[in-house]
């Protein structure tokens, strides 16, 4: 492939008075340019805004003074729109120097120091040159942050009861649609359906009583008819319509299998654990 | 010396027939070689454009269909794609465009010889498919990847009308599912099926329809179900096709018994030619050793819809042996893979999804360590797609060092610009490696935490890059500059929430002419460069995409939400929805 031109189109007069502008930035913050350690500065053509990448480590001024706000108050581009989107913060939070911390947090998650001069903006409050810009700004708080931010409202994320789901960006992680919506059918498909064991021959299903601490599971092939299966389900859940649930009340008529393990291990406490669905099941009722 | 040539050359066409030159053409079957062929003369243009039969087009507004078919008049195949990749993960409106219709139009005039048509990211409406299914009475091959906009009455029409049909093959598209009767379309005198794909349709298709098809394509070989179809009724399909070479099944469970197995087990051991199989929705562990006897013989395997956990996988995948491509979901996890690159050493192309994308602690154990030991097994994987948790420069660089002969290497860590886990440094240097050592590479997705550095490394390492994808990455205009100015080979550029403004692109416009594309949404390109370019480039559209209203009524120093840049000789789209301004040769702004 040929080499492309090097068009100058910053020597326009289009985009001269954005040259001018970017000299009144200049003077007013310490030097913004910015270049690599092996781009020839005329590369660019940008003249006395170029960029230059300091080495992640470097503490240099230049590079921390108005670093991302030169760059953008420079050009007179407006305000970053929703810079990570779903980070909700408009341009001016980054520019009033709140949290110099670009890291997508919308849910607390990896709450990394970028100040190592790996930081991707340490903006300055207070730039005299950009307030200069701020009536060039465009109305970006106009842009609700909600706008690119699509609610998950999938079973996948209902069942995923103990971490929180965080608000989610549009089009991320970058999964397709059929693949999404076939996720998300499984999983509720996954807590109405019978889950079979493999080669045991039982049909375990499980079984919850509204405002029970945990639920139940029953093998449907030990009972032979609904009568049956009812009185079981009655006994099972009995503990709980007693209002007490410690396993100690020895003597209890109509002590179902699974309490005697509670009685055995003479302790107050039962055992539960949560499954894939995100529900509460008691130890035991499933063979190990 | 020039009369010389002249004179030989004149000698040359004189002694050569077109009918010999036409012949020797047939046997040229690369697009970019017949590119290259037309280029050479006059003469050599007129006649390989007489005698070319299949033409791609990799953006549908990148040419017309008028300039299509006059240039060449004898195409009998024809593959076109529509929307941006982004479109896959709902950044680009609805509405957006990539119709087909006038394609089908203009080819229906054109070519009525016309036998295949793909397409990819379109929208296809039952007019179309229509259109189809009457104007060409040769129709052999309907392939619509992730398309969308049509329902089951178009396919309806294309199973009553396409006497000729072979190929019917609906990946993924969105299809709006009113009944499964259209099936039984298909007249029975009809027994040239050999590939058929409904696995993205929601309802029914009528069985018995089903089955009988199945039994009077003797040359079927490529069979994927859809989830509808119950397990129960697999082993009718397969034992009517012994013959499948492709099989997808449906849902994959059932009441357990032995009975079900055991056709099941027997119907799949009676297909002798299987390389690959896919489906598996819905899998209920005990019926998974139904297809062991066909695993020596699995080059490809889709399991990337199968809810199973890692013991059970490991069975299954330590089986194959000759296993080339592997689609599965996270439950895999470390140890799993482990498995695969002990087992599959054939191994070209690893696809790992996601189980619970959107939860933010790790449901499963898949980290870096399970793709290392992939890349450390597996001496011919070429081809990664990896979605995580976490990653470190070290493992990166140990993919790199172990397989430089990857050509496509997708990595999605789930959480934006996440660190090393380890150093909590950018992951430039382990991107670096990979662009370093993978000389070959030919496509890459970054993720993770990754400064300007990273960019630096691309542009000047990735010499045969042709699709770079970017989210969430860079820290400067610097970046963007340095994938422009390098990247000899890159064709299409997508980017999202980076902090890219003008000045890189600006800067580099004339790259954009050598590229098939420009994908910029959530950055900071005003909308003022994007006059600019779209002023000094007549050959570029610079579409802005913008759902707050106007351009023109914010300041030109106003970043636009979503831009595509594209090369095209058709001139401005006329089809574009409200929302997508482009920019004439006047600055003047065109909806």
């Amino acid at each position: 492939m040929s080499v492309p031109l090097e068009h100058d189109y910053i020597g326009l007069s289009e985009a001269s008075s954005m040259e001018r502008s970017s000299d009144k930035i200049s003077s007013s913050s310490s030097s913004s340019t910015l270049s690599t350690e092996e781009e020839k500065n005329n590369v660019l053509n940008l003249k006395e805004t170029e960029l230059r990448l300091g080495l992640p480590g470097s503490e240099s001024p230049e590079r921390k003074a108005g670093f991302g706000v030169s760059l953008y108050g420079t050009d007179s581009i407006g305000p970053l729109k929703n810079f990570g989107s779903g980070a909700k913060r408009g341009f001016s939070d980054a520019i009033n120097g709140s949290s110099d911390k670009w890291v997508f947090s919308a849910n607390g998650g990896s709450e990394v120091d970028l100040g190592k001069g790996t930081v991707l903006f340490s903006p300055r409050g207070g730039n005299g040159g950009l307030e200069k810009n701020n009536t060039q700004q465009c109305n970006l708080p106009g842009v609700p942050p909600s706008k690119h931010v699509e609610k998950q409202t999938s079973p996948a994320n209902e069942h995923a009861s103990a971490p929180a789901a965080k608000a989610q960006v549009v089009g991320w992680p970058p999964i397709r649609s059929f693949r999404k919506n076939t996720m998300a059918t499984n999983v509720s498909k996954n807590s109405d359906t019978v889950e079979g064991n493999s080669g045991s021959g039982c049909l375990y299903v499980k079984v919850s009583m509204d405002g029970a601490p945990y639920l139940r599971k029953v093998d449907l092939k030990n009972y032979y008819n609904y009568a049956e299966l009812s009185s079981a389900l009655e006994k099972m859940f009995s503990c709980f319509t007693l209002g007490q649930c410690t396993s100690g009340l020895p003597g209890r008529e109509g002590l179902t299998e699974s309490r005697l393990m509670d009685l055995l291990h003479g302790s107050e406490y039962v055992q539960t654990y949560e499954d894939k669905d995100g529900d509460w099941m008691l130890v035991g009722d499933v063979p190990w | 010396y020039l009369s010389n040539t002249s004179t030989l050359s004149t000698k040359m066409a004189k002694s050569f027939p077109e009918e010999v030159l036409e012949h020797v053409f047939s046997f040229i079957t690369s697009d970019s070689d017949r590119n290259a062929v037309s280029l050479v003369c006059k003469s050599w243009y007129e006649i390989e454009r007489w005698c070319r039969k299949r033409v791609f087009v990799g953006n549908c507004y990148a040419v017309s269909p008028r300039i299509l078919t006059r240039r060449f008049p004898e195409v009998r195949s024809v593959e076109i794609k529509g929307k941006p990749h982004f479109a896959d993960f709902n950044l680009v409106p609805e509405g957006w465009g990539g119709c087909v219709y006038p394609w089908i139009s203009a080819m229906a005039g054109a070519y009525p010889w016309l036998e295949e048509i793909r397409l990819k990211r379109m929208v296809v409406s039952d007019e179309a498919l229509e259109l189809i299914s009457t104007s060409f009475c040769n129709f052999k091959v309907l392939v619509l990847s992730s398309c969308e906009g049509f329902s089951t009455d178009g396919l309806a029409s294309i199973a009553a009308n396409c006497r000729e049909l072979r190929v019917l093959d609906l990946r993924e598209s969105e299809v709006d599912d009113l009944s499964g009767h259209w099936l039984s379309h298909f007249p029975d005198t009809w027994t040239s099926l050999v590939s058929l794909n409904i696995a993205c349709l929601g309802s029914e298709v009528s069985f018995s329809a089903l089955e009988r098809l199945v039994a009077r394509s003797p040359n079927l070989r490529t069979l994927r179900l859809n989830r509808a179809v119950s397990l129960e009724k697999l082993h009718n399909l397969l034992c009517r096709a012994p013959q499948l070479v492709e099989f997808g099944t449906g849902a994959y469970s059932s009441e357990l018994r032995p009975d079900v197995f055991s056709n099941l087990a027997g119907a799949f051991s009676g297909c002798k030619q299987l390389k690959g199989l896919s489906g598996f929705w819905d899998v209920v562990p005990a019926y998974l050793p139904a297809i062991y006897l066909t695993c020596s013989g699995l080059t490809s395997l889709n399991l990337s819809y199968a809810t199973i956990q890692s013991p059970d996988l490991v069975k299954l995948v330590s089986q194959c042996h000759n296993l080339q491509r592997l689609w599965v979901l996270d439950y895999i996890e470390d140890i799993g893979l482990d498995a695969l690159a002990a087992s599959c050493k054939h191994l070209q192309e690893l696809r790992v999804f996601p189980s619970d994308p959107y939860v933010v602690d790790p449901n499963v154990s898949l980290t870096e360590r399970g793709l290392v030991a992939v890349s450390e097994g597996c001496p011919k994987l070429q081809s990664v797609l990896y979605f995580c948790r976490q990653m470190s420069n070290a493992a990166l660089v140990a993919i790199a060092r172990n397989r430089p002969n990857l050509v496509c290497f997708r990595l999605c860590i789930i959480e934006p610009r996440a660190p090393d886990y380890l150093t909590l440094e950018p992951l430039d240097a382990g991107f670096g490696a990979i662009v370093e050592h993978c000389k070959e590479l030919r496509r890459l997705s970054l993720s993770g935490l990754l400064t300007d550095r990273v960019f630096e490394y691309i542009g000047t390492r990735g010499r045969k890059l042709e699709m770079l994808s970017i989210a969430f990455a860079g820290e400067s205009d610097l970046g963007l500059h340095h994938v422009l100015s390098g990247c000899e080979s890159l064709r299409k550029l997508e980017i999202r929430d980076c902090p890219f403004g003008d000045k890189a692109l600006l800067a580099n416009a004339a790259k954009l002419e050598t590229m098939r594309s420009l994908w910029m949404s959530s950055c900071s390109v005003s909308f003022g460069a994007c006059k600019l370019l779209g002023q000094k480039l007549p050959r570029l559209n610079v579409e802005v995409i913008d759902e707050r209203g106007s351009p023109d009524s914010r300041p030109e120093s106003c970043p636009v939400e979503k831009l595509y840049i594209y090369r095209t000789v058709a001139g401005p789209r006329v089809d574009m929805p409200p929302f997508v301004w482009t920019i004439d040769e006047d600055a003047a702004l065109r909806v």
